[in-house]
């Protein structure tokens, strides 16, 4: 092997490394903050407390009402995006003509490309005042449902989109048998060709879940910043992400208490999409069907 | 923010140091956070026009702004209140002059959603009651404040806690600064505050006077009672006239820089005071402060011209009820 193949090997190889690198880079600051945080906080606090107020000076440290606020807001997202995604990508797999398809799909995924400041603005100026209109004025100007339902057509694109790919990559002959005994097309679509596509449509659910969990611009402009252990829809909340960049923006000293609870509660975001990424590739191994 | 030019002719006659010739040298300021903006403000329209000028603003609060100043570590402290006995007695113990410059007042509003009809005023025990650290997790509805008011839930908008209108609320209405509870929506950016407020019909929230004469017509004032009648008979609505005249209490204070006499005699401290006075009409207003007006600053002027030394505000039992034109006369 010459000398120019040798360097070539070793820049890919650190190419590898710089991504391997820089995620570890990130758990580690993460943790080390961390560290300092429940040094002085107890997790046990952390993790029961029901009130979070730790940048006023009866400090609570209670992660549950960031997390409801998360948990909240992803729901909303989540029975907006799957059910209409599901549908979609049954329509475009096994209804829809091939011509409609090639122009549809492309068209819905620019959903995934509008910017979220922008989804932000549209919850905050266009959703919550039109949900006010037809539901009266018990909605908040703030609240989860509205940037909940916006989330949800900005993840609608990654259900809709993977699990069509899912449906579409199970083999013709399946379909073929599934006729040959007589089943309607409704029967096929959803008796055999979802199950069969069980663990790709599974795969693209988790993916948008922790997409929706990690949203943060939406959230931020349009949900509110107020921490409350509460699953009302209609008032504001604040999410973990929102959290975040409230104190991120704010003049909170370096190095303080106040700092470093955005720390924890980065560790508990990241805890929570590792898990979610990790049963993805569960589900992946566990249902996939293997085709010759 | 819009380059402001001097007004009129005031920079030509006052001084042999007109914009012709280069000003240079430093201009050390420290204290108040409340007052920073409106220096930080002045200092940058000041950078335009004298480049060579290095102005610094620093930001330990009003005590710690007079602390330097008796150590003469300072040309100008900021303030956002009246130097104390203590420390004019300190001052002049170190032989220390001073010049007293009030630049504008400071009006917090209290509001609520246009399409709230019940809330008439609040007294200031009833917005210490909502407030107050106690309060939380526990006045959530309008009814518990007042038993007229409706069983629905109170919806709490304010200034975040690095802010000073958050300190300055809590001191006022609560008893003690940084006092508060926490579980309100709780935003250094007064958009937030205006946006929430003016969606939410059981909204209640404060923040400063200006961003309420900017937003007038999303919003709905309330007047506050302080149950003094010395200061005003009942509820007062907080106007650009009842936060000068003083009635409007305790939600409205003046605020002040006070500058070292013997630093005046260097150019660079004296051009820019003498801007600070010149252009504090519109930077206040710009930050979200209400400006002493026109005529204040005149005198304002004519006080930095004579060097009149000491404090008129010390001697003050209160700052209600001042009269800003017979205290700079």
């Amino acid at each position: 092997m010459n000398l120019k193949e040798k360097i070539i090997e070793k820049l890919l190889l650190f190419c590898a490394l710089v991504t391997i690198f820089t995620t570890a880079g990130i758990i580690g600051v993460l943790l080390i903050q961390t560290f300092g945080f429940f040094s002085e906080v107890s997790i046990i606090d952390f993790l029961t407390d029901t009130e979070w107020t730790p940048l006023f000076s009866n400090k609570r440290f209670g992660i549950l009402p960031l997390l409801s606020g998360t948990i909240l807001t992803t729901l909303i997202a989540v029975a907006v995006a799957v059910p209409l995604g599901l549908t979609i990508a049954i329509y475009l797999s096994e209804y829809a003509n091939p011509t409609f398809r090639n122009y549809v799909k492309p068209a819905l995924e620019v959903l995934a490309a509008v910017p979220t400041v922008v989804y932000g603005f549209f919850a905050l100026e266009f959703v919550t005042p039109l949900l006010q209109s037809i539901f009266g004025s018990g909605l908040a100007g703030f609240n989860a449902i509205s940037p909940g339902i916006v989330m949800g057509i900005m993840i609608l694109p990654l259900v809709s989109s993977l699990s069509e790919d899912a449906l579409y990559a199970v083999p013709k002959n399946l379909r073929e048998g599934s006729y040959a005994l007589g089943s309607t097309k409704y029967q096929t679509a959803w008796k055999v060709i979802f199950p069969a596509a069980f663990s790709g449509i599974s795969v693209s659910v988790i993916l948008a879940i922790s997409r929706a969990i990690g949203e943060t611009m939406i959230v931020a402009i349009a949900a509110g910043q107020q921490p409350r252990l509460t699953f009302d829809p209609t008032v504001p909340i604040e999410t973990m992400t929102t959290y975040i960049v409230q104190v991120s923006m704010g003049d909170v000293p370096h190095n303080s208490i106040e700092y470093r609870t955005i720390f924890a509660v980065g560790i508990m975001l990241f805890v929570i999409t590792f898990l979610l990424n990790n049963l993805s590739f569960y589900l992946k191994k566990r249902y996939q069907e293997v085709y010759q | 923010m819009a380059a402001c030019s001097p007004k009129g002719g005031d920079q030509n006659t006052n001084s042999n140091d007109s914009n012709t010739s280069v000003v240079e040298g430093e201009v050390l300021i420290d204290g108040s956070s409340t007052v920073y903006p409106v220096t930080e403000a002045v200092a940058e329209e000041f950078n335009i026009e004298n480049p060579k000028v290095k102005v610094t603003v620093g930001v330990s609060g009003t005590g710690g702004g007079f602390k330097k100043l008796i150590r003469k570590e300072i040309d100008v402290a900021n303030a956002s209140r009246p130097i104390s006995k203590d420390e004019i007695a300190q001052l002049n113990e170190a032989k220390i002059e001073f010049i007293e410059l009030p630049v504008a007042f400071d009006g917090l509003a209290v509001v609520v959603n246009p399409g709230n009809t019940f809330v008439d005023y609040l007294t200031v025990e009833e917005l210490k009651m909502i407030w107050s650290p106690e309060a939380q997790g526990k006045i959530t509805k309008w009814n518990q404040i007042r038993a007229s008011w409706p069983d629905k839930e109170i919806h709490l908008f304010g200034a975040g806690t690095a802010s000073g209108t958050f300190d300055y609320f809590t001191e006022a209405i609560v008893g003690k600064a940084k006092s508060s509870r926490g579980d309100y929506t709780a935003s250094e950016d007064d958009n937030v505050l205006v946006q929430g407020v003016s969606t939410d019909p059981l909204a209640l929230g404060f923040f400063g006077l200006e961003y309420y004469l900017q937003n007038k017509d999303i919003l709905k004032l309330i007047p506050v009672d302080d149950k003094n009648d010395t200061n005003g008979k009942g509820a007062i609505l907080p106007s650009e006239e009842t936060v000068k005249n003083g009635t409007y209490q305790p939600l409205s204070r003046p605020l002040f820089i006070y500058v070292l006499k013997e630093s005046v005699a260097k150019p660079a401290v004296k051009s820019f005071v003498q801007f600070y006075i010149d252009n504090a009409a519109d930077l206040v207003k710009d930050v979200g402060y209400v400006s002493l007006g026109e005529s204040n600053y005149k005198l304002l002027s004519d006080r930095l011209k004579n060097g009149k030394s000491g404090s008129a505000f010390a001697e003050l039992e209160s700052n209600v009820g001042i009269k800003m034109e017979d205290i700079l006369k």
